[in-house]
């Protein structure tokens, strides 16, 4: 860990924030991109079944 | 071949899926890479100490924040002048992430600002331009929830987005033709003969090298999912109309 001296708290907390903005909008795009897929295939399966 | 092939949907998702797996890769490998080397081994400024450290994500977030708002322009030009729906569902899908990095640039220059400036924020130009660009961002994304008519909101939105690129444009060049404010001028610059020394313009390149396929591979992924509701919405709706039709017919 390197030495941030008295910002510490300022560089620790940007990181912090950015990091947790980055994962939350990559783990959200993914589970509901997964939703909507696994949504679609069902309506699919069922007008395929319903002609 | 021509790019408005890729205005039809299953060809769109067909390559979207075939460079998304090299984008997220990429952008995971620039990101731990440049994030990394940032914080760990490059020295503290003479003058700002630590707090360079936070031009890695400061400067990334910010040039993302500006051009995804550009790249919606863009998509929201085609959808007003050729109609691919693609391009509208393009637009849409790149809001959010605009305002993830809009939201970054403005919080990590508020804890950079409060050490430095001795404020978290000031009603310089930079900063106004970009927080009013932040709330067209929201409007943006909630004109969208608020129509129901696909197409009636992608008119809407295109014409929001057309004005917001005012303040886009403010918010990358406010630091040129307003010198009242506390933000320094550009970080970056092609015409500038020198940047930021060396020791930090390296990993800040990776940095937004990361940032810039993070933003590719979000918007990417996420329009895949715009077009596939879409389709799912179709197919209700034409379940929906048989259903009514057989219910006549009894």
């Amino acid at each position: 860990m390197p030495d941030l001296g008295k910002y510490a708290d300022a560089v620790l907390s940007a990181y912090a924030v950015s990091i947790v903005l980055l994962v939350g909008i990559v783990v959200l795009t993914v589970w509901r991109g997964r939703r909507v897929r696994a949504e679609m295939d069902a309506v699919e399966k069922r007008s395929g079944r319903n002609g | 071949m021509s790019l408005w092939e890729y205005a039809n949907p299953v060809k769109f998702l067909r390559l979207s899926e075939r460079v998304q797996p090299w984008l997220w890769a990429g952008a995971a490998i620039c990101l731990g890479v440049g994030l990394v080397w940032g914080f760990f081994f490059t020295p503290d400024d003479f003058r700002q100490g630590s707090t360079v450290k936070i031009i890695y994500l400061h400067v990334p977030s910010a040039l993302m924040a500006i051009n995804a708002w550009f790249m919606m322009l863009v998509a929201s030009l085609i959808w007003i002048i050729r109609r691919h729906h693609v391009s509208a569902l393009a637009a849409k899908a790149a809001a959010p992430v605009g305002i993830v990095m809009t939201l970054i640039a403005l919080l990590t220059g508020a804890i950079w600002g409060q050490p430095m400036w001795g404020t978290w924020w000031a009603w310089d130009p930079r900063l106004t331009s970009f927080l009013i660009l932040f709330l067209f961002y929201l409007g943006y994304v909630a004109l969208w929830e608020a129509i129901e008519d696909p197409d009636t909101a992608a008119d809407l939105t295109s014409i929001l987005c057309l004005v917001g690129t005012v303040f886009a444009v403010l918010s990358r060049y406010a630091v040129l033709f307003w010198n009242q404010g506390l933000h320094q001028g550009a970080s970056l610059s092609l015409d500038k003969e020198e940047n930021v020394a060396d020791v930090f313009y390296i990993p800040l390149l990776v940095c937004i090298g990361g940032f810039v396929l993070l933003f590719l591979a979000l918007v990417l992924y996420r329009t895949g999912t715009e077009i596939r509701l879409r389709r799912t919405r179709a197919l209700i709706a034409r379940e929906a109309r048989s259903a009514g039709l057989h219910a006549e017919g009894a």
